[in-house]
């Protein structure tokens, strides 16, 4: 008897951490934002001789996060079939002016409407994708432009604009002098999204489909309504999203949530949800939202000039991405 | 063009020849019938000369001529750029902040120091997504950010120049003709980048690889560096697409070059390339180019809100990939 067989040798100290990696991808992140947050705290002691990890810089935070984190969730959703979706931005500016034009008839009003222009806008970008096969890329690509030429038109003309309160409440105040009312509503949407995701059948379906359109089908997934309900419900969030960011500014603008848009994406990406689809989920994007913001505070900090700012956030996309990647691809 | 020639020999025995180039390239052949039939509606709104137009037109449309062809080669290997337009942008402040002052002969090679910076970038972009096995659309957003970047850091503030015989390149005519510069460069562009390279191995590997990364990696193919080639390529005609800018628009300016992104991915699709990888060539989305321009001055000629030509265009690009799905799938049952 030489000695024993490979497999029966106790795993090594790296593979083992691998594993655990491989198995709990979101701890990587939450390294990550621990690192940027003592990173951000040892820079503003020293620069401002005060913490920077207050209860009151927490809860700016989580205000200034919680729209990107509703865009972001429809990204997510959409990402998992497969799909991206570039008209968010449109999409929640749209929700925006169309919350402040009902807002003259009543809150209930307004907001409905914003509703409803995000799931309208969401659905035909789901027709498109799911019926007509159109590629996702192409397809909210077109629609985003329609939707700011229309916009355009729209924003040019004076009309009568009123905030309903409410959104202005749920926009920028806090409760309890820390929460952030916009954070409670991010909240529930996550709930709703994370659970959903994992424990109800269309959350797996989402996941089956982007992982392997055709097996789906011929498992008798009618995969064409899975796509158009995941662009619709994309759409709703969008609006969501507009709405906060409608409650913050208080003022609908035509770039209102244009700065959202690509950090949408990168925050999925961050997240660890593959642009190809069929794997990853919000719980990631969460975190994504989250170190994007604490990055973008800390780099103001530093005093860093835009274009500073620009080629950071453009590396950090890549590498975090690569070493998610690495960290997480099973040989 | 060649393999795809023999596949469909193989399919069209005994079919004539005019049917299967029809087949082959029915849709960069329609793409040109489109814009040729837009320019005499065109003519019939303008008050201007003929050759005025033509001018004006070419000119309008040459940054957007490079970024589709920037753009088109990298999808047909299989990938997707959305650094284009920032990658142009930036060599768009490089060239102005560099070439002001400079006499001609010094901006041309100047110019050819802007392309070989424009073809390492994407060297750098293609290695980034070889090495780090990160989907291409992960990085080159990401690059977006950093050329972008890069390029406020060369120039903040919008200015620069370059001298006047350079502007003349692309904004007079050829001799004393009536053949616009601007036209002229890019279909020179064409025939001494792409036209060659596509005849050679490195450029049928660019299709191959495209069009199915397994098989050609199988019959032989180094896909890391067909793939690496195809975003240097891309870089060059970024890097043209910035020179443009610098020529058309007189100064450098850090955000000029935000709309090509996503301007140069319509062109593409429109120009018959599918997203997919490995169908397409140049010359569609050079077409689609200046129909997406020319419409836009119609829009304007006629006198409606300027506005709604981004709504028309919206519009006519889900059309057409709704109309093209459509057909190909027909075609192919």
């Amino acid at each position: 008897m030489t000695a024993a067989p490979e497999t029966l040798q106790p795993p090594s100290r790296v593979r083992e951490v691998q594993r655990f990696l491989t198995d709990n991808p979101v701890f990587i992140l939450v390294l990550v934002l621990v690192a940027l947050f003592a990173v951000t705290e040892i820079v503003n002691r020293h620069q401002v001789g005060e913490p920077f990890v207050t209860w009151n810089q927490i809860s700016t935070m989580l205000l200034v996060a919680a729209p990107l984190g509703m865009i972001a969730g429809g990204q997510t959703l959409v990402m998992l079939t497969g799909g991206v979706d570039l008209s968010v931005a449109y999409t929640a500016t749209a929700a925006a002016f169309a919350i402040s034009w009902q807002g003259t008839n009543g809150t209930f009003e307004g907001i409905l409407a914003g509703v409803l222009v995000g799931v309208g806008i969401g659905l035909a970008n789901g027709v498109g994708v799911g019926i007509f096969r159109v590629n996702p890329l192409v397809m909210t690509l077109g629609t985003s432009s329609v939707i700011f030429g229309l916009l355009s038109i729209y924003a040019g003309r004076a009309f009568e604009k009123v905030v309903p309160d409410v959104v202005t409440t749920l926009g920028r105040e806090r409760f309890l002098d820390y929460l952030p009312a916009n954070t409670l509503l991010w909240i529930g949407v996550a709930a709703v999204l994370v659970l959903g995701l994992s424990y109800t059948g269309y959350g797996r379906m989402l996941y089956a489909v982007g992982d392997n359109p055709v097996a789906s089908r011929l498992a008798g997934v009618r995969v064409w309504q899975v796509l158009v309900a995941a662009y619709a419900l994309c759409g709703l969030l969008a609006a969501l999203g507009g709405l906060l960011l409608l409650g913050f500014t208080n003022n609908p603008d035509l770039s209102l949530a244009t700065p959202y848009l690509l950090p949408s994406v990168a925050a999925v990406v961050i997240g660890g949800t593959s642009i190809l689809g069929g794997w990853g989920g919000y719980g990631g994007t969460i975190l994504g939202v989250l170190i994007l913001t604490v990055l973008g505070s800390l780099l103001t900090l530093l005093d860093a000039e835009e274009w500073e700012r620009q080629v950071i956030y453009g590396s950090i996309i890549i590498v975090l991405t690569a070493i998610y990647a690495r960290a997480t691809r099973s040989d | 063009m060649t393999e795809a020639a023999t596949v469909a020999a193989h399919e069209y025995r005994g079919v004539p020849a005019w049917r299967r180039n029809l087949r082959l390239h029915g849709w960069t052949i329609g793409v040109w019938l489109v814009l040729l039939a837009m320019i005499p509606y065109w003519r019939s709104l303008s008050q201007q000369s003929f050759s005025f137009d033509i001018q004006a037109l070419a000119i309008d449309a040459l940054p957007l001529c490079f970024a589709a062809m920037a753009q088109a080669v990298v999808v047909i290997s299989g990938g997707i750029d959305l650094s284009v337009g920032s990658l142009m942008g930036l060599m768009n402040v490089l060239s102005a902040k560099h070439m002001m002052g400079m006499s001609f002969r010094e901006a041309i090679v100047f110019s050819l120091v802007i392309l070989l910076l424009a073809a390492l970038a994407g060297g750098l972009t293609g290695l980034v997504i070889t090495v780090t096995r990160i989907p291409d659309i992960v990085v080159t957003l990401g690059m977006l950010f950093v050329w972008y970047g890069v390029g406020l850091w060369v120039m903040e503030i919008p200015g620069g120049g370059a001298p006047q015989q350079f502007f003349d390149l692309a904004l007079g005519s050829v001799g004393s003709t009536v053949i616009p510069g601007a036209l002229v460069i890019v279909f020179v562009a064409l025939a001494v980048l792409w036209l060659p390279i596509r005849r050679l191995r490195s450029g049928l590997s660019i299709y191959a690889v495209g069009s199915n990364r397994n098989a050609a990696y199988l019959s032989g193919i180094n896909v890391a560096r067909t793939r690496i080639g195809a975003y240097m390529l891309g870089g060059v005609f970024a890097g043209l697409g910035g020179l443009a800018l610098t020529a058309t628009s007189g100064i450098g300016d850090p955000n000029s070059g935000s709309i090509y992104t996503l301007n140069s991915v319509a062109a593409v699709v429109l120009g018959g390339v599918s997203l997919l990888g490995g169908v397409g060539g140049l010359i569609g989305p050079i077409a689609a180019a200046y129909i997406l321009t020319l419409s836009k001055t119609v829009l304007l000629i006629r006198g409606t809100d300027p506005n709604y030509a981004a709504v028309y265009q919206g519009l006519l690009i889900i059309l057409v990939v709704v109309v093209g799905g459509l057909l190909s799938r027909k075609t192919h049952r």
